[in-house]
């Protein structure tokens, strides 16, 4: 395109008209591609809006046909409610119990990753074994571990949802801190084993500032996997430990639905997403491909 | 595919072997390694026991009872009903996401102004909790208070009361709904990396040459972007046949059980009925039968390396 338009520039003032004519619809084309941009964008986000509002609402607002689609004063009732009935104690659990397992599975699982980038240990087998441990339903992994729990007297417990929650995240922390280790030289680790430092000195020193950001980006999606999870909880928790996700399905009884604590307890549950996606940016894609683009 | 590279990867192991402590390597594996086998291996082992006994509700009965549940596995048309639900989705949802994830992609694929917005603005349904979705879209979909009829009503004229989640014929189409709309995204951002990363070069070459936009698309573009795509599918794949929440939140797999998937059946059967037997037989299925598909399906894609 760009030669195209200097042939014409050198053909002086006929190609000046046919260059302008491109550039306008160059410039029509781009207001186009905006338009869609910005129809898909609001289709998408419209359910999270929606949600957002009912948060806000009164009930007379929530129950109100034709619905309305925004609540004339923002008011905080919704989400004061759930603080008063201490049912934001779930949002707690929530938060503690994907904080610690997250901790745990990014200890366990980057030790384990670089066992298996350096030495590789167990070869492409092991690896391909404890990548496929993350994609077996959740249930059909989860009954017999309740069966379990049932007898060790773990379930509703935090122990047993964390343990549960590190299992489930490890194969995903392996698999992502494997392929951010071996993207750093192994030339660097040899030199400091030169140098006379142990392996756990490389690992502090060499490994640890290369892999950081990667840690990083692995971690928050460790913690939005634990945080968002439903199916676990739903079947280890009863009623000390039970999680937001649970607790927003308590909220749909069988002749009426308490919308407005479905929906403060979902925005206080997304808020923390909205979080993580400002921090992942660069590293969403690589992220939710299992490292399969490396964006 | 594996052949040069793991020649080289094999050069790299044995310098660094060179400086190998063997006792190292098994130390940092084994922590992990054993909390897998406690949660991966070990209910593969106890499901296999259980369902070789007839404990239920009613009775405890640990004594040896052979292919009983296997047996009635067979005979359950419900259970077969739950796969076929399932696989009905994933049928349906997975070519959908993928094709409005590549036309998005497509769209947002040549440079413009304030494209990183858009792009985190749209990845939020995918990062949120599939249950927190499936809540927000029974809000959406109420029959007097939601705003699709709503807006269903400025369309048609009159006011709109469709039984969304409830009528018979329109279960699927509202799970199929929020289900595309929570994993579209997914897509269109792998969709939008894949294609970004295709080489300019190529297609501006055939371009010059008069090749028409579709040709350049399927004889180029798509070569290109296959590979990040097969791996897309798989994932997306494997989480459709896992499907539980969205369906759980809007539906519990109704009415009746029509809308049940194989997850939400084996929550039952263990977790209402209380066929413990039973279910360890199911579960244990269910995880020889993805274990082999999922093995199979890594190994021949280029993410085992």
């Amino acid at each position: 395109m760009s030669g195209a338009s200097a042939t014409g520039a050198a053909r002086g003032g006929a190609g000046e008209d046919a260059r302008r004519r491109r550039r306008r619809r160059g410039r029509r084309r781009l207001a186009a591609r905006y338009v869609a941009a910005i129809l898909i964008t609001v289709v998408f986000l419209f359910p999270i809006y929606w949600l957002f509002m009912i948060s806000f609402k009164t009930p007379e607002e929530i129950f109100h046909s034709p619905p309305v689609w925004y609540p004339a004063r923002i008011q905080f009732d919704n989400y004061a409610v759930l603080f008063r009935d201490g049912d934001v104690v779930t949002v707690w659990n929530s938060l503690f119990v994907a904080t610690i397992s997250t901790v745990l599975a990014m200890v366990l699982g980057t030790l384990c990753a670089y066992s298996l980038a350096r030495f590789k240990t167990g070869g492409d087998n092991l690896a391909v074994w404890i990548i496929s441990q993350r994609m077996i339903p959740p249930i059909a992994i989860v009954f017999p571990v309740f069966l379990l729990y049932v007898w060790l007297g773990w379930v509703d417990t935090y122990h047993g949802l964390i343990l549960l929650y590190t299992a489930f995240n490890l194969p995903y922390v392996i698999w992502m801190m494997r392929g951010y280790i071996e993207d750093i030289p192994v030339e660097l680790e040899e030199s400091a084993l030169v140098d006379g430092c142990t392996r756990w000195q490389v690992m502090a020193r060499v490994v640890f500032p290369m892999v950081r950001s990667g840690l990083f980006a692995t971690a928050v999606f460790t913690f939005v996997f634990a945080w968002n999870d439903f199916i676990f909880a739903l079947i280890m928790t009863r009623s000390e430990i039970t999680t937001y996700p649970v607790q927003v399905t308590h909220y749909f009884g069988a002749q009426s639905n308490f919308w407005a604590k479905i929906a403060a307890m979902s925005a206080l549950g997304t808020l923390p997403i909205f979080i993580a996606v400002a921090f992942l940016q660069r590293y969403l894609v690589r992220g939710i491909s299992l490292g399969a683009v490396k964006g | 595919m594996s052949g040069p590279l793991s020649a080289s990867e094999a050069g790299m192991g044995f310098r660094i072997g060179l400086f190998a402590d063997r006792r190292f390597k098994y130390l940092v594996i084994a922590p992990a390694v054993f909390i897998l086998l406690f949660i991966g291996l070990f209910p593969l082992i106890y499901s296999l026991v259980v369902s070789f006994q007839n404990i239920n509700m009613m009775e405890e009965d640990t004594s040896f009872s052979g292919l009983m549940q296997y047996r009635l596995l067979f005979q359950d048309l419900r259970l077969w009903q739950s796969l076929g639900h399932t696989l009905l989705i994933t049928a349906i949802a997975l070519p959908i996401e993928l094709l409005i994830g590549l036309l998005m992609a497509l769209l947002f694929l040549e440079h413009m102004p304030g494209r990183p917005v858009f792009v985190s603005l749209l990845v939020l349904p995918t990062m949120i909790a599939p249950i927190v979705a499936g809540a927000t879209w029974r809000l959406l979909f109420d029959n007097r208070y939601g705003p699709i009829n709503q807006v269903l009503g400025w369309f048609a004229g009159e006011p709109m009361t469709v039984l969304w989640v409830i009528k018979a014929n329109l279960v699927y189409p509202a799970i199929l709904l929020a289900e595309i709309w929570q994993w579209t995204p997914f897509m269109f951002l792998i969709l939008l990396a894949a294609l970004s990363n295709v080489d300019k070069n190529l297609t501006e070459a055939a371009e010059i040459d008069g090749a028409s936009d579709w040709r350049i698309f399927w004889r180029i573009v798509m070569p290109a972007i296959w590979p990040v795509m097969a791996i897309a599918l798989l994932i997306r794949g494997l989480d459709l046949f896992r499907l539980f929440d969205v369906v759980w939140a809007l539906t519990k797999g109704g009415p009746g059980t029509m809308t049940e998937t194989i997850s939400i059946y084996t929550y039952i059967q263990g977790f209402r009925q209380f066929e413990t037997s039973y279910t360890a037989a199911i579960a244990f299925l269910v995880i020889v039968m993805l274990s082999v598909a999922v093995i199979f399906a890594l190994r021949r894609m280029e993410i085992t390396r």
